[in-house]
């Protein structure tokens, strides 16, 4: 190992009791993200994804919590840290970026004050400084006239560039790391491509490393450096981009690209019909034993009904798969 | 008269009065201020395809579909289905008998099925309230039947929406929308609040049935590969208007007009070919105070002078309709 990766998660798992029993959302995740590298993490409504997120920032819901494993911020310990000390972390070493931008933002007040505010609570600057700071930031994600803009309110920018605000706001104390929640969801293709372009950018000059989470396998596939592929709370694959979209090993990770429509050579109506998962994700009330994906497995055998798999080296990638056994 | 397009749009158009209230408008002098959601629409689907219409939030497509339901009337034009005017209250008579054949399947899954209905209740509406069928055990007979159809099995009449899935409560909207035996739906982004993989078979499903069934569709999307799999031809909007409509293969083959070239260079490109995507400079103007001319020429890298002034019209050339000033001077 060379350096110490920004983020490490090690058998992350994360329970909500409620009155019908233990529930379990996410089971046994494990990741690490190095400085200036783009994990992406995809899957589906319900996989988990952005409950990792969330554990990782210490913004948990009551009941969910986290039952086990440890979470690693450069080395150290952050999973059970306590309010005030979390705080302490959340903006200043990790800063998050969120789906709707209209809701990470304080109507109330103009965004050169939250700016200002955020960038005074986590560095030592005076008010003037703070603010030629909030300004270059403001430059710096690509909003015009970022002097006169400072002083507008969230409702007078649009979706797009609101969502710079937010990244703006999410890099103010120069966090080593960056959870992007479904960041783009909210905004048309055309935008969607300007804030994704704007996000590498910027992790890859300040070396921050940035967590995406998405359900758009294209925005990853544009973004990211490594892959992690989540099903039913678990890893189902992860390995580089590149390996994970065009020679998916995991047999889940395969029909999600396969279901993708693309744009290409053979459009119209008359293109080769979508590869088609059957069923849905199980819900967290009936998992299946085993391989949580077998019941909807074309390549599924006894042992996937019985034996959970972990994730194990498959060619460059990790995949949790009785196949490669 | 049957061979003709199943639906002709003529210069529709829908204006919303988005003004203050009107002692307002008297204390400040202010004037009325109209929105032009759908401004000069004009085109026609053929019977037996499938036309998309494409375009960011905003651009007036949902406004559009609702327009040809019924759903809103329009300020302006004329709606003809199957050769008669249905925007017209003079021909009522007739269009009610006419409006039975088009149903609209909508995005959100979780806010289109009443919550208080059993299933079967929710399939069987349309059947009742058309009079198809009169005695109950013909119509749980064709409810059984429609939820077969759409891959559900007839037990799940029983259930409520709630303990659906997205994807299965979607296949029961189709249902919904297939039990009044309509030969034309409009599907309002039928799977944007849907996963992938459920995308997929939603996909699949709607095509299958088009195929069975013989259904015109006029499918609503952002997503344009979505539309890549599904249309026949492509219409592709921008600000209330149509900039250009083709063949699904032409479009993406060659785009003529400068927004569906960004809209194409900006969608992710999943193949990893190592293009790079050209993000697209500006955003969607305010429709309040659309800019003059054509709307796009704010961003448009081509416009010019006569961009800013004069509105382009859609002119037909070769299997592609483009609204470009550009095009037709074959500058680019």
């Amino acid at each position: 190992m060379t350096a110490t990766p920004v983020l490490e998660v090690r058998n992350l798992r994360i329970e909500f009791p409620t009155r019908r029993g233990t529930l379990v959302a996410v089971d046994g995740i494990s990741f690490a993200i190095a400085p200036g590298e783009v994990l992406g993490v995809v899957g589906e409504s319900g996989a988990g994804k952005s409950l990792t997120g969330a554990a990782i920032i210490g913004l948990l819901e009551p009941p969910g919590r986290i039952a086990a494993g440890e979470i690693l911020l450069e080395g150290e310990r952050i999973d059970l840290l306590k309010g005030e000390q979390m705080r302490r972390i959340r903006g200043r070493r990790i800063g998050a970026i969120f789906q709707d931008p209209l809701t990470s933002l304080n109507p109330l007040y103009t965004v050169g004050n939250q700016l200002v505010e955020t960038i005074r609570t986590h560095l030592t600057v005076d008010a003037s400084e703070a603010r030629a700071r909030a300004i270059a930031l403001l430059r710096e994600v690509g909003i015009p006239a970022p002097e006169a803009r400072i002083d507008h309110y969230p409702h007078q920018f649009s979706g797009g560039m609101r969502q710079r605000v937010v990244i703006a706001l999410a890099l103010c104390a120069e966090p080593r790391l960056v959870i992007a929640d479904e960041p783009t969801t909210a905004l048309d293709v055309s935008i969607q491509a300007q804030i994704i372009q704007l996000l590498k950018r910027l992790a890859r000059e300040r070396g921050t490393a940035v967590m995406l989470i998405t359900h758009d396998m294209g925005v990853i596939a544009e973004t990211a450096d490594r892959v992690a592929v989540l099903y039913a709370g678990r890893i189902a694959e992860i390995g580089p981009v590149r390996e994970v979209v065009r020679g998916a090993r995991h047999p889940y990770t395969a029909g999600l690209m396969g279901a993708i429509p693309k744009i290409g050579a053979g459009a119209g109506k008359h293109s080769a019909r979508l590869v088609q998962i059957e069923g849905s994700m199980p819900r967290l009330t009936s998992m299946p034993p085993g391989c949580a994906f077998h019941p909807r497995c074309a390549k599924c055998f006894e042992r996937c009904t019985v034996e959970r798999p972990e994730p194990r080296p498959v060619g460059p990638n990790l995949a949790a798969c009785w196949l490669y056994e | 008269m049957n061979s003709g397009p199943l639906l002709r749009v003529e210069d529709a158009g829908r204006d919303f009065d988005v003004s203050r209230p009107w002692l307002d408008r008297v204390i400040e002098r202010a004037p009325r201020q109209l929105l032009h959601a759908v401004d000069g629409v004009s085109f026609e689907v053929r019977r037996g395809e499938t036309l998309a219409l494409v375009g960011e939030s905003g651009c007036g497509k949902s406004t559009l579909a609702r327009l040809i339901v019924g759903l809103y009337a329009p300020t302006r034009g004329r709606i003809a289905f199957d050769g008669v005017v249905i925007s017209d209250p003079a021909n009522h008579a007739q269009t009610a008998s006419l409006r039975r054949r088009m149903q609209m399947i909508f995005q959100d899954p979780y806010a289109s099925l009443n919550p208080r209905w059993r299933v079967r209740e929710v399939v069987a509406e349309p059947i009742r309230v058309l009079g198809l069928l009169s005695s109950d055990a013909d119509i749980a007979g064709r409810v059984a039947e429609l939820l077969k159809q759409v891959g559900l099995s007839p037990e799940d009449g029983d259930k409520y929406p709630h303990e659906f899935s997205g994807g299965q409560r979607q296949r029961i909207s189709i249902a919904r929308a297939l039990s009044g035996q309509p030969d034309f739906l409009v599907c309002d982004e039928p799977t944007s609040a849907l996963d992938v993989s459920v995308q997929a078979q939603i996909l699949n499903l709607m095509s299958d049935l088009q195929a069975q069934l013989g259904l015109t569709y006029l499918f609503i999307s952002h997503n344009l590969a979505v539309v890549s799999h599904v249309a026949d031809r492509i219409g592709v909007m921008y600000l209330g208007r149509l900039v250009e409509l083709a063949d699904a293969q032409d479009l993406f083959a060659r785009p003529k007009h400068p927004y569906t070239r960004m809209l194409l260079d900006a969608v992710p490109d999943l193949e990893m070919s190592g293009r790079q995507r050209t993000p697209v400079a500006g955003e969607v103007p305010n429709p309040l105070s659309p800019p003059s001319g054509c709307t796009f020429h704010p961003r448009c890298p081509h416009a010019n002078e006569r961009c800013a002034r004069e509105r382009p019209a859609l002119v037909q050339r070769g299997g592609t309709a483009a609204a470009c000033h550009a095009v037709e001077e074959n500058r680019i």
